[in-house]
């Protein structure tokens, strides 16, 4: 009889699974059902004389493949940049986590003969041979963000301040603490991958500006910039520590996970600082009664610059706010502090996570 | 198989199949108590190590349901998991299948037909993945290895590329999900009583039915369970079945704890999982273990990432004390398998 109602139970199941199956194609699509997402903002801008049409050019364009909702936004923006130029002829490779393919689609560009390449490379020295090669088959190299060490790898190199980025949050993080009197504040650092020089930067830059008030790190921890470990990370660092009086968390996206954390946790006593700037992390800047107060930005609209840069190398012309006839050799971009006074000039430049 | 052979074998099956059931059952007690006292032991060390150094921040009430709480989406995974491998197989896809079943349950799609048909979505997904990989092994004859290797592959592709690689948030309207892990019973989130009752239905399966049992036969030695009269196929299929199922409960924790969907969930989810099995006291060649052991082994495991947040130590530190525990666990688990003999 035991076999028989198992048997039975069985059945039930594949039944369900058929039926649900059914339910379940119609459950794929990720389409907003009103197109109003910011998903589909672009940033793009227009500039002055410079954005007239000019000789016609073809952009390589080379990025890792996005697991990331900052590295998603690099391809798109750089994408939507390129649309609103008549003159341009947008080329992107299959963006790719892996060394090996990316220099080998970095070749199939060069042979190809684009006019400029704007190369995000997975590994600046891993990617550095192959960027030369493409300098020295007279093709320019619009380096973005994570940079080649050999100078003679690239034209321009544009990217974020990480160092920056720390500096910004510890600024804003110590006037706060200044204005409302604290004397020896517990200050939490939630980092993204310990081991990348990008995150040693952010907690140098984080630490020498909060010096300058007299404050220091009271504990900092790693989490892998994806949501779980954010949450898994803030969960045992609220358990640490009782009484918090500032906490900056250097990724948006794995900010999710540790705003979570904090409501789970009903811990309300402390002032949050995010980083990156995504547009979820601004909505709940703007909505007021979050703990999260202000984020400062290492934008990937940097990706739309470097497009724009590299259509200007293009065609000769040089950057119409400058004087010199050509593009600066390395532009550094500041990372801004976005808080509920400016969110709503940053709004449309945020990232979906 | 038609209904009078299933009724002439089944007490068959059951006679030949008491006896050495029974014995071997006898000896894995003595066995499993020795290395439940040993996990038991462990833990006591590390909450005496964390009395010691944290004595404000430990031993409170919100540490140990912080601790439960995190422990309970492997914890789910783990049930699965000790089925999986007392039956003689393995489950390399559940991180990856819990992180298909997060972000199809939370695609706008999914969402806008709210919370109870996001969690019966996670479910369906994760049960389908398992259906696919059992059937794989069962009926296709893959070493469950390569078969579930290629799921783990194939279900984050699946997820990134639905997701477009992007974290989806929990809709407002759907902050029901999100609940089960704000609101508490007694003091505890609703996650930690799913992970309790899966534990429980799962000690209950295990060791009191004959799907336990079969289990336990299977995994020890297929050919003699099918000369029983066990349907060994089927009873794997529905093995890997039921480890795709608690990968999808297991979704529905992370949405509740992160409030996200997102194909990064549950990254080297297949190793914790394994190794807590194994530090269990579970047998990777099959047949024998504990679900017991296995919860014991993964509490080991979050109390370790606890304590060493908590006196704010380097992570990397960490992934060896965890390497260092597995290989001493399984070195215990070889000499007790030899004393008895």
């Amino acid at each position: 009889m035991a076999e028989h109602s198992s048997l039975d139970r069985r059945g039930f199941v594949f039944a369900g699974a058929v039926l649900g199956a059914g339910t379940l194609a119609a459950c794929t699509s990720n389409e907003p059902e009103n197109d109003n997402s910011s998903s589909q903002q672009q940033n793009v801008s227009t500039g002055g004389d410079n954005d007239r049409p000019g000789r016609r050019v073809t952009i390589g364009f080379s990025a890792p493949a996005a697991d990331h909702g900052w590295i998603a936004a690099i391809a798109k923006n750089a994408q939507a940049q390129a649309r609103r130029y008549s003159d341009v002829t947008f080329r992107p490779v299959e963006p790719t986590n892996d060394i090996n393919q990316q220099i080998s689609a970095v070749e199939s560009l060069i042979s190809q003969k684009v006019n400029v390449l704007v190369l995000l490379p997975n590994d600046g020295e891993q990617l550095n041979q192959v960027a030369r090669k493409a300098t020295d088959a007279g093709i320019p190299v619009v380096n973005l963000d994570r940079i080649f060490p050999d100078k003679l790898a690239y034209r321009t190199w544009i990217g974020g301040d990480n160092y920056g980025m720390g500096v910004a949050a510890g600024h804003y993080v110590g006037t706060r603490l200044r204005q409302k009197g604290v004397a020896n504040p517990v200050i939490v650092e939630i980092q993204g991958i310990a081991t990348l020089p990008l995150t040693q930067d952010r907690s140098k830059g984080f630490a020498d500006a909060l010096k300058t008030y007299g404050f220091s790190v009271t504990a900092k921890q790693d989490a892998k910039f994806t949501v779980e470990t954010g949450n898994q990370v803030a969960s045992n660092l609220l358990q640490a520590h009782k009484k918090i009086d500032a906490l900056w968390n250097h990724d948006d996206d794995q900010g999710v996970g540790v705003l979570a954390a904090i409501k789970q946790a009903g811990r309300r006593e402390f002032f949050m600082v995010g980083g990156a700037g995504s547009a979820n992390a601004m909505r709940e800047i703007k909505s007021g009664n979050s703990v999260l107060e202000a984020t400062v930005t290492y934008s990937p609209t940097m990706a739309s610059s470097a497009v724009r840069i590299a259509r200007l190398i293009a065609q000769g012309k040089g950057m119409s706010d400058l004087v010199e006839q050509g593009v600066p050799q390395s532009i550094t971009l500041a990372s801004e502090t976005i808080s509920r006074q400016n969110v709503d000039r940053y709004l449309p430049l945020g990232f979906e996570s | 198989m038609d209904a009078p052979t299933s009724q002439d074998t089944a007490p068959r099956t059951k006679q030949q199949g008491d006896r050495p059931y029974t014995r071997s059952m006898m000896m894995l007690g003595r066995l499993g108590e020795a290395r439940h006292v040993g996990l038991v032991l462990a833990l006591v060390i590390l909450a005496v190590i964390g009395v010691v150094t944290q004595p404000d921040n430990f031993a409170t009430s919100s540490n140990v349901v912080s601790i439960l709480a995190l422990a309970s989406t492997i914890g789910v995974i783990t049930v699965g998991a000790t089925f999986v491998i007392i039956g003689g197989g393995i489950d390399l896809s559940v991180g990856a299948v819990m992180a298909l079943a997060s972000v199809w349950a939370t695609t706008l799609a999914t969402q806008s037909y709210g919370p109870y048909v996001m969690a019966l979505c996670a479910i369906l997904v994760g049960t389908g993945a398992g259906l696919v990989n059992g059937i794989l092994i069962a009926y296709g004859r893959l070493v469950p290895f390569i078969a579930t290797l290629a799921m783990l592959v194939a279900a984050r592709g699946l997820a990134q590329r639905m997701s477009d690689r992007r974290t989806q948030l929990l809709q407002p309207e759907n902050n029901a999900i999100e609940s089960l892990s704000t609101t508490r019973v007694l003091g505890l989130p609703l996650v930690v009583f799913i992970f309790a009752a899966v534990a429980l239905i799962g000690w209950l399966v295990l060791n009191r039915t004959t799907f336990g049992r079969r289990t336990f036969a299977v995994g020890g030695n297929p050919e003699a369970a099918r000369l029983a009269g066990i349907n060994v196929r089927r009873h794997t299929l529905l093995l890997y079945a039921l480890s795709g199922l608690c990968c999808g409960i297991a979704a529905i924790i992370i949405m509740a704890r992160t409030t996200t969907g997102s194909s990064t969930h549950g990254d080297l989810y297949e190793l914790d999982a394994i190794a807590a099995v194994i530090i269990g006291g579970t047998l990777l060649t099959g047949g024998r273990g504990t679900l017991v052991g296995s919860i014991l082994g993964l509490l080991v495991f979050t109390m370790i990432t606890n304590l060493f947040i908590l006196n704010g130590l380097d992570t990397s530190d960490q992934l060896i004390a965890k390497g260092v525990i597995i290989v001493i666990a399984v070195l215990l688990q070889r000499r007790g398998l030899r004393s008895p003999t």
